[in-house]
């Protein structure tokens, strides 16, 4: 296994992912339970995944799609908590030095208080941070707790996003920019939307971090089509989709798609 | 790991240095839309952003706008009629003994309550920006039916979210939409109430941003919507001090409403903001019982927290997970409240107190046999707290209960829960 995010993390330089793509792979934590979250996360590193996405199930998830809000009913029914994700994330990060970002909503963080979640997060040895409905404009805590702990803070970019917009998401960005491929809600789609390719040559603008592309990806296609405009391609919902369909095989079925995302991949591209 | 060395921050512009999560070490005071004290911001994915500043900017310039605003008096007068009476209840005042009871009739609007008046006002903006598509969520079918009826008015196409429960209890009102020519989609997800159509259709906000515009029914969300829905509904407050003043020559001691979103409660307090004697009585949904999962109680269980765009009260359990909420009306069974709301409820502005299903059923038929008006389920909270209330007060003193909505929609649960 080759260094991975963890170890290079660089938070005013940005990562140097030192695959082309690198693939970025999410998972809601606890679906269907916890022990099988920590194995199909090993895994998918095993497999060619650069970074783990550490899904935390949220009651209402606005900006996700039926396959997500599925696998988060059956995690919270598990009895999953942030708290506990943390612990997952710990125990990944005993095993191996692959990224390993937090992805929630922002209540679940509250709650439990952003400098307590920082310290957390940073004991565990985890690189970061992705929550969903936190815009630039609410951030400030956020973003000195975070900082204050040495965690990455990815914030989105979309489509959407004037180029005033962009411009802060990547002053306030580090580790990478999550740059969405379309507008939307999370889960699989057959083509990659063009408008991707435009987020993130407008992106480019504005920063040197690396870009990753996320939101409808579940092919090898795609994922090499995005390695050619971008540094990284995030797969969520092909992996929960295939992690609700191969019960008792969870982590074998994950292993095996997420090598065939990246059979084609050159490693490593760049030095 | 190590601690990375921090660096000093630059501030963001636009940042709410009074957030909660904003810089609070700055201690400004000035104030930042969208904030009501630290309550409130704009909490949604990056993608709904730039249709939020737009809306924002549209909102602003409408607001400014004499062609805008002569346009949506003129709708409130002769289509919604505007209007509505303050109406002397004497046979309830009577009863009761104390306090002279006064209704505002928002009950007798077009479509059967006050939502109407914020329909108008966000239907008038859709035309300004030039979408062509409103969607909507709704609990007891009231802001749907409004939003069917607006779209209709102005040639919007127009899809309502609808929990499946709620769809079961208020059928009239879906009935109603699929009329004036409205899609009605169930939402089968969570509990299958009002926060759970609220998720649906910010999900389709976020996915078809571009053409449509979501038409919020409460004051909730992200800014701009609990400034922009309370402006709209400011006029209740507003006609009824003018009222009042003319019949009673004086404030009333008193304004009771019920608070689900809390639409129609910060619509009637507004006006009567700065008369700092007249007190403000918000009433949420006391449901079957104090646990929570039972009620809809947000200031009597709830917490700070963030739900659907807005930073509030919310009831949630340890770890952050939204709680369940039940009451038998669905207008007031939801988790979260407006964010001024909060606010009123911190600097004691206003009070807040709940009344239980069994007291809005029993208050529902006192209202119909002493008045001859049978209120909605949610109005009937309110009514239900001045039949506590009003015998404590003095016979000088004025109460004015708004009456937020009228129950046709509800007869199916009045003949299930009443043996008449």
């Amino acid at each position: 296994m080759d260094d991975g995010l963890g170890a290079l993390l660089n938070r005013e330089m940005g990562i140097s992912f030192q695959r082309e793509p690198a693939l970025i792979a999410y998972l809601t934590c606890g679906d269907p339970d916890l022990a099988a979250s920590r194995e199909i996360a090993l895994a998918a590193i095993d497999a060619g995944a650069d970074v783990i996405e550490l899904g935390v199930p949220f009651s209402d998830p606005v900006a996700d799609g039926p396959v997500i809000q599925r696998a988060s009913e059956r995690a919270l029914r598990q009895g999953t908590t942030l708290e506990k994700v943390l612990k997952l994330g710990a125990e990944l990060r005993k095993k191996s030095k692959a990224g390993l970002i937090i992805f929630s909503y922002l209540n679940p963080i509250l709650r439990m208080g952003l400098a307590q979640f920082a310290a957390a997060a940073q004991q565990a040895g985890l690189d970061g941070v992705l929550t969903t409905d936190m815009p630039v404009e609410e951030a400030g805590e956020y973003l000195d707790e975070m900082r204050k702990r040495g965690l990455a803070t990815v914030f989105l970019a979309a489509p959407t996003s004037p180029d005033a917009r962009l411009k802060q998401v990547a002053r306030v960005s580090s580790g990478f920019v999550y740059a969405v491929s379309r507008t939307g809600i999370t889960g699989t789609r057959r083509q990659l939307s063009e408008n991707a390719r435009e987020l993130v040559q407008r992106l480019r603008k504005f920063t040197k971090l690396p870009i990753a592309v996320g939101f409808g990806i579940s092919t090898a296609a795609q994922f090499s089509e995005v390695g050619d405009f971008a540094d990284a391609a995030v797969v969520g919902s092909a992996i929960v989709e295939i992690i609700e369909r191969n019960p008792g095989k969870e982590a074998d079925s994950v292993a095996q798609f997420v090598r065939s995302l990246v059979i084609g991949r050159q490693t490593p591209s760049k030095t | 790991m190590a601690t990375a060395k921090v660096q000093p921050r630059r501030a963001v512009p636009g940042e709410n240095r009074n957030s909660p999560l904003g810089i609070t070490t700055t201690g400004t005071k000035k104030h930042v839309p969208g904030r009501f004290g630290v309550y409130g911001g704009r909490y949604v994915p990056e993608t709904l952003m730039a249709a939020l500043e737009e809306l924002e900017r549209e909102y602003e310039k409408a607001k400014r706008d004499r062609g805008f605003q002569r346009r949506l008096g003129e709708l409130l007068r002769t289509y919604a009629g505007r209007p509505t009476p303050l109406f002397f209840a004497r046979r309830l005042t009577q009863k009761l003994g104390g306090a002279k009871i006064y209704l505002k009739r928002e009950d007798l609007l077009h479509t059967g309550a006050h939502k109407i008046n914020n329909c108008l006002g966000q239907g008038l903006l859709v035309e300004r920006m030039g979408k062509h598509r409103v969607i909507a969520e709704t609990g007891a079918g009231q802001h749907g039916v409004a939003t069917a009826t607006v779209c209709a008015l102005l040639g919007f196409e127009c899809l309502v979210y609808m929990g499946t429960e709620d769809m079961r209890r208020q059928e009239l009102n879906v009935f109603r939409m699929r009329m004036l020519g409205a899609e009605v989609r169930g939402v089968d997800s969570g509990s299958r109430t009002l926060k759970d159509a609220i998720n649906e259709a910010m999900r389709d906000w976020v996915t078809n941003v571009g053409t449509t515009h979501y038409l919020l029914g409460s004051v909730l969300g992200a800014h701009p919507y609990p400034t922009m829905v309370r402006d709209f509904h400011r006029v209740i407050g507003r006609e009824a001090r003018a009222q009042i003043l003319k019949v009673e020559r004086k404030l009333p001691a008193a304004i009771i409403a019920c608070v689900g979103g809390g639409s129609n409660s910060i619509g009637i307090f507004y006006d009567f903001i700065k008369d700092k004697k007249v007190k403000f009585i918000g009433v949420e949904a006391g449901g079957r019982g104090p646990q929570l999962g039972e009620h809809a109680a947000r200031f009597r269980g709830g917490s700070a927290g963030v739900l659907q765009g807005t930073y509030s009260y919310v009831l949630q359990d340890e770890a952050g997970q939204i709680a369940a909420t039940h009451s038998v009306s669905a207008g007031l069974d939801y988790p979260s409240i407006g964010p001024e709301h909060a606010w009123l409820k911190d600097i004691g502005r206003a009070e807040y107190v709940s009344a239980s299903d069994a007291e809005a059923l029993e208050a529902c038929t006192v209202l119909a046999r002493t008045e001859g008006i049978i209120p909605a389920l949610e109005s009937a909270h309110a009514v239900a707290e001045v039949i506590k209330r009003a015998p404590g007060m003095k016979k000088s003193e004025a109460v004015i209960v708004n009456v937020s909505g009228r129950g046709d929609k509800d007869l199916g649960i009045l003949i299930s829960q009443l043996q008449l």
